[in-house]
């Protein structure tokens, strides 16, 4: 086999590599290169760390910087908080073995998750809207008409309210995954289980739970990575201004904003650049803890 | 009997869970679609209703196809998500038959390096993504496009047609080398043709994302010509945020495609993710 001429192994992978590593992987490292410059008067000038002392240091940047991290830190912790308990709730109760119409609910609470974060911003956008009054008409309809507010007009409730209807969309997700790691469990071993006199809470407690924990720890480390790389639902639905006052402010935005620019703040690739290597060691530390300290940790069970 | 009954109740009450979920799920959409086809006065006055005669108007849509060039957005976004798709599932392919077929030198290396873009979100590198294309003179055209979802795709495709290659017989595959057929031959007539369900799972991952995306269409190709259905609809309307039934019209137009993709993939996206390919 060795003598064989092996050039088609090169053929087979180039295409692939070139591409990822042109227009994935130089230009990520690239950008990290970039954070270091800055915009002289001869062009790009190597600055060091200044902009990061700049992004941490400067009471003008530092303020919007850690407003967008703590915002962004909320968001995550809704997710974690509301999204995945959801989704493993009514993963719980669609794996049942003799419930009809599972696979129509199924497809229809998945629906939302392939919509486009435009139609999702506008939409809630409009029911939540005091002007056209389904939010308010609604809990007028339960005597609850008191607790209404434009929620994604006031300050305090914006961006629990964005989080929420990020949740509302993305909770498919959790749901599919834990779904399908709970269809797996064998029979025998729940099986076994009743005999043990374990049915209904406390054998999904002790028996399924402790077997789909990989998966929980999956959807985990997929939802921190999407949460600190969101933009789209935040631009769709306040502007690039992130309002009311950046309230709604998260690093997406915030790099988006410094990138390009907004109002009478000129573009800065360099400190557009800074904020994604910011981000980048977020995502690196949040991936890290799952592959070190929870993957490792985590029993895999084999069937 | 208690036993019986307390299962009835069980049974009752997981319905009621779904059913209400289902409700949250799919009323936003609903409210959506039935109101675009009413008058301006009826969205207000009974925004739940159904349109009856009195209250249906198509005006929002006749302004959306005034105004909107909702048929060139349609197209510029099917090219992206099917040019890049196609990229993603013949590179991918190819990569995927690479590693898990041959063993040569760094060749675990390769896969990790190329696992990297599994998590590391390729957003991340858009300053210098941008550069990049200014420089090759690709900014506002589809292929930028086109060359991102690429890349953004692969990691995942090689991973997932990697896995089901190695389960491809070997004796296939040798009773084709001693046939005389090349090793090109043995990949697009004899592997390809095998892991086709691989392929489908792989598309359909890929497809929502990239159709729905916002931030590179934003970026890279804002231009009219090259806007694509997503940045469309968010730029028209942003300007026709008064003009309701157009507002609801075009959100219902951005809805259809990604409802009828839908419909026609689910059962793959759903075997897909349910298959485990994203363990």
């Amino acid at each position: 086999m060795a003598s064989r001429p092996r050039r088609h192994i090169a053929v087979f992978l180039a295409p692939a590599i070139l591409v990822y590593t042109a227009v994935m992987i130089w230009p990520l490292f690239n950008t990290l290169r970039l954070s270091l410059y800055t915009t002289g008067d001869a062009g790009r000038v190597f600055a060091g760390l200044a902009n990061f002392r700049t992004l941490l240091g400067d009471p003008r940047w530092s303020g919007a910087f850690w407003n967008a991290l703590g915002n962004n830190l909320w968001f995550f912790l809704i997710h974690m908080a509301v999204q995945n308990p959801i989704g493993i709730g009514l993963a719980a109760i669609l794996s049942h073995p003799r419930l009809r119409f599972a696979a129509l609910y199924r497809s229809a609470i998945f629906v939302p998750t392939i919509l486009s974060f435009v139609i999702v911003g506008f939409a809630w956008k409009l029911i939540l809207s005091p002007i056209w009054g389904i939010a308010p008409g609604m809990l007028d309809a339960v005597g609850l008409k008191s607790l209404f507010a434009p929620w994604l007009g006031k300050e305090d409730y914006a961006l629990t309210t964005l989080a929420l209807i990020s949740v509302w969309q993305f909770v498919g997700i959790p749901m599919m995954l834990i779904y399908a790691a709970l269809l797996s469990i064998p029979e025998e071993i729940l099986e076994a289980g009743e005999i043990e006199g374990l049915t209904g809470w406390s054998a999904f407690r002790k028996i399924k739970l402790p077997l789909i924990l990989p998966s929980i720890g999956i959807i985990s480390i997929l939802t921190f990575v999407g949460n600190f790389n969101a933009f789209d639902l935040i631009y769709a639905a306040q502007g690039a201004l992130a309002g009311p006052d950046f309230s709604t402010d998260i690093l997406g935005t915030f790099l988006y904003r410094t990138f390009f620019g907004f109002q009478l703040q000129l573009g800065d690739p360099h400190m557009g650049a800074a904020i994604a290597t910011a981000m980048f060691a977020i995502i690196l530390a949040g991936v890290c803890v799952y592959l070190f300290l929870i993957q490792t940790r985590m029993r895999r069970y084999q069937f | 009997m208690s036993r019986a009954r307390s299962n009835t109740l069980n049974t009752v009450a997981a319905h009621a869970a779904l059913l209400a979920w289902t409700a949250i799920a799919l009323f936003p959409v609903f409210v959506i679609l039935v109101n675009s086809f009413k008058t301006r006065r009826a969205i207000f006055a009974e925004p739940l209703a159904l349109p009856s005669e009195a209250s249906f108007s198509m005006v929002g849509y006749r302004t959306v196809m005034q105004q909107g060039d909702f048929l060139l957005y349609f197209q510029n976004s099917l090219i992206v998500t099917v040019g890049a798709l196609a990229f993603i599932l013949l590179f991918g392919a190819m990569a995927a038959f690479a590693l898990s077929e041959y063993r040569f030198r760094g060749n675990t290396l390769m896969g990790l390096y190329l696992a990297l873009g599994i998590m590391i979100p390729i957003r991340i590198g858009t300053v210098a993504i941008l550069d990049l294309m200014v420089q090759a003179g690709l900014v506002n055209t589809l292929l930028a496009l086109i060359l991102v979802y690429t890349a953004q795709g692969l990691p995942l495709a090689v991973f997932i047609l990697s896995e089901f290659m190695r389960q491809v017989s070997n004796d296939l595959k040798n009773a084709g080398r001693i046939d005389g057929m090349s090793e090109y031959a043995i990949f697009f007539r004899l592997v390809l043709p095998l892991v086709r369900p691989a392929m489908a799972t792989v598309a359909v991952f890929n497809m929502i994302p990239i159709w729905n995306d916002l931030w590179f269409p934003l970026i890279l190709a804002p231009g009219e010509a090259t806007k694509t259905l997503t940045l469309g609809s968010q730029v028209f309307i942003g300007q026709f945020v008064t003009d309701w039934n157009a507002v609801l019209s075009a959100l219902s137009l951005a809805i259809l495609p990604a409802l009828v993709l839908y419909v026609l993939f689910s059962r793959q996206l759903i075997r897909g993710i349910t298959a485990g390919a994203v363990k």
